[in-house]
């Protein structure tokens, strides 16, 4: 895939510890996502892939540990610092979460609405431009999200996420629940947008063919930790039963052709 | 990350080629400072290069801006180029290609006549829920009757659950409102009959508006408030997680099995409920009574025992079981009119209560005038 031309961590997680009552879901969990790249973080059910993903965007207080995105300490900086660091990146979450009684053009336009001084038909023709980037028809912003499929509201979501043109995209299995061509379109999408916004991706998934695809480095989480990080070719050398299992069973042998192929 | 700097447009002219060059952070926060000098960069030469070399930043919004200037230039037949770092020519192009063709347009203005189609339109929506109301009632009235005629088809577990919701847990609300009707009644028949002197007449007065009218009307407002509402928001969420659609799959019928418990459950419990408001209702009105008229508890019951027949217990009992078809049946039936988001619940719950309170109101002065006709 595409070179990352220098280290520049834009994600910086260290010592994290989550834990809900007796239930300690991360322990002093270290992890780097690098500017410009598509990361992948995988792991079994209930291993906190979405807990990691709230922690960073402030959803959820951890325990201990401190989080820096664009190198301000999300946790502990003053409410006014966050607010700017919360402009700089957008969410998708896996159902969509868009305001229901909002049209997706709505949706789109919340953000600017709040953050940028621009007058509405500017915010329109923008809103209509990010909601097309995202490969949804005009058609479709004058829709209400419940008349989207479900495909169609995770491209609107994400249009929503980009509103701001962010520096990182925050992705909730974005390609849970989608066919496969469309699973793979929505791929696509992701790694253009990326090359041409040049944008980061942090991207939370359990699609073998999207790690493969469009994922530069994946962080596998197992034992309350980032057990392992790297490209996806040093995943099967990995001694761990879990990593071994997900990364050389059958599903995986069939995604890594697939995306031999198409890359 | 550096202080970002302003950005700036500036156009130069030399030997038949202008020069728009740009600089600084060409972002989306500075969309609305750039949209003017960009709107107003109109250099007549007939080939323009557009220069981004000096340009610290860049995002889709300043993307967008040269996108359109270059295709307003290219409209007046002007022959533009791009100059400047790959990426930002890549992302002009990815832009270009989004932009839409026309910009989405605004809502059909609203002509001067649009109110008279406004009012087709509400009329025919009306008159197709009326219908579907009604298709509605039959359904749970046949799904009643079957399991009237069938009781082992009841589903008990259901029907009780809901019998102690509706029923047993309204008791105290209901009698305490029963109670305040009736001490209200006694206070302002008091104030009223003294100046006749009649006041002993105030045992008719709470009597007959009590049982007759007020015990079970305003019962049946509070269980429509209280269930009416509950049964909408409960079902309605239910069609918006689709349990009602995997009922049908299952070959479950939702009226059947979501409807006909609760109704069964209103049909059982606000007769009961009208009686404890009955109860309620002529006990405040004596003890209010006694306290301001000295009309004794004795003497109370006593002419209440002969002057008060029974019939108008009956008139008002007899009705409670169409206040609680209605409120059920219209509460379920918005319920299933459901569609998509968790907004339209919270829409169907209101229309819920309203159209059940006005159609109870509605209901009562038929059977008032019906009853006034027979001479009961």
């Amino acid at each position: 895939m595409s070179d990352i031309p220098e280290r520049d961590a834009i994600i910086k997680v260290r010592g994290l510890r989550n834990q809900f009552g007796p239930q300690v879901v991360h322990n002093n969990l270290d992890l780097d996502v690098w500017r410009g790249e598509v990361l992948g973080i995988v792991g079994g059910s209930g291993t906190g892939k979405s807990v990691l993903l709230r922690t960073i965007v402030g959803l959820n207080k951890p325990a201990a540990g401190t989080i820096e995105v664009l190198g301000t300490n999300v946790l502990t900086a003053p409410e006014e610092e966050r607010r700017k660091v919360e402009t700089r990146w957008g969410v998708a979450f896996q159902d969509g979460a868009l305001f229901s009684s909002l049209t997706v053009l709505q949706n789109v336009m919340a953000p600017m609405r709040e953050h940028l001084k621009l007058s509405t038909n500017l915010m329109k023709e923008l809103g209509a431009l990010k909601v097309s980037l995202v490969g949804l028809p005009q058609l479709a912003c004058d829709k209400l999200p419940s008349e989207l499929s479900g495909g169609m509201r995770k491209r609107a979501a994400l249009a929503r996420a980009l509103a701001l043109d962010p520096q990182i995209v925050f992705l909730d299995e974005p390609t849970a629940g989608l066919d496969p061509v469309g699973a793979a379109a929505y791929d696509d999408l992701i790694g253009e947008l990326q090359r041409s916004l040049g944008i980061t991706v942090f991207m939370v998934t359990h699609d073998l063919d999207s790690l493969y695809a469009i994922c530069d480095r994946i962080a596998v989480l197992a034992e309350k930790r980032v057990l392992v990080e790297g490209p996806i070719e040093t995943m099967t050398d990995v001694d761990h039963p879990w990593v071994q299992e997900y990364f050389t069973g059958p599903r995986a042998r069939a995604a890594q052709v697939k995306g031999i192929g198409g890359a | 990350m550096s202080a970002l700097a302003v950005p700036d447009l500036q156009v130069a002219a030399k030997e038949g080629r202008a020069t728009v060059r740009l600089s600084g952070a060409l972002l989306t926060e500075f969309l609305a400072d750039m949209e003017a000098p960009f709107a107003q960069a109109a250099p007549t030469e007939n080939h323009v290069d557009i220069d981004l070399s000096s340009l610290t930043a860049f995002d889709t919004g300043g993307a967008w801006l040269v996108s359109q200037l270059r295709a307003r230039l290219q409209a007046q037949g002007t022959e533009v180029q791009i100059t400047g770092a790959a990426d930002h020519l890549a992302l002009i192009e990815t832009v270009a290609t989004a932009t839409p063709e026309e910009t989405p347009h605004e809502l059909p203005e609203h002509g001067r006549w649009e109110w008279v189609a406004d009012i087709g339109r509400k009329l025919v929506s009306g008159w197709g829920d009326a219908l579907s109301l009604v298709s509605f009632l039959g359904q749970t009235l046949a799904g009643l009757a079957d399991v009237i005629v069938r009781p082992h088809k009841v589903r008990w577990a259901s029907l009780f659950t809901h019998m102690q919701d509706v029923g047993f847990n309204a008791v105290p609300i209901v009698a305490l409102m029963g109670f305040l009707i009736g001490v209200v009644l006694g206070f302002q028949g008091a104030s009223q009959l003294q100046q006749f002197g009649a006041e002993v007449f105030v045992v008719e007065l709470i009597g007959i508006s009590v049982l007759r009218e007020l015990g079970i009307l305003l019962t049946a407002i509070i269980v429509a408030g209280r269930s009416g509402s509950a049964f909408t928001a409960s079902v309605g969420s239910m069609k918006v997680q689709q349990e009602i659609d995997a009922m049908q799959t299952l070959g479950l019928d939702p009226v059947r099995v979501l409807v006909v418990p609760r109704v069964l459950a209103l049909l059982i419990m606000l007769p009961l409920l009208g009686f404890v408001a009955n109860l309620f209702g002529l006990f405040g009105g004596a003890l209010m009574s006694w306290v301001s008229l000295d009309v004794n508890p004795g003497m109370f019951l006593t002419r209440l025992h002969d002057n008060i027949a029974v019939k108008h217990l009956l008139v008002g009992m007899v009705k409670a079981p169409f206040f609680a078809l209605v409120i059920g049946v219209v509460a379920c039936w918005q319920a299933f009119q459901v569609k998509g988001s968790s907004t339209s619940v919270g829409q169907r719950t209101t229309s819920s209560v309203v159209q059940g309170i006005f159609l109870v109101i509605a209901l009562d002065a038929l059977f008032s005038i019906f009853f006034a006709q027979l001479g009961v």
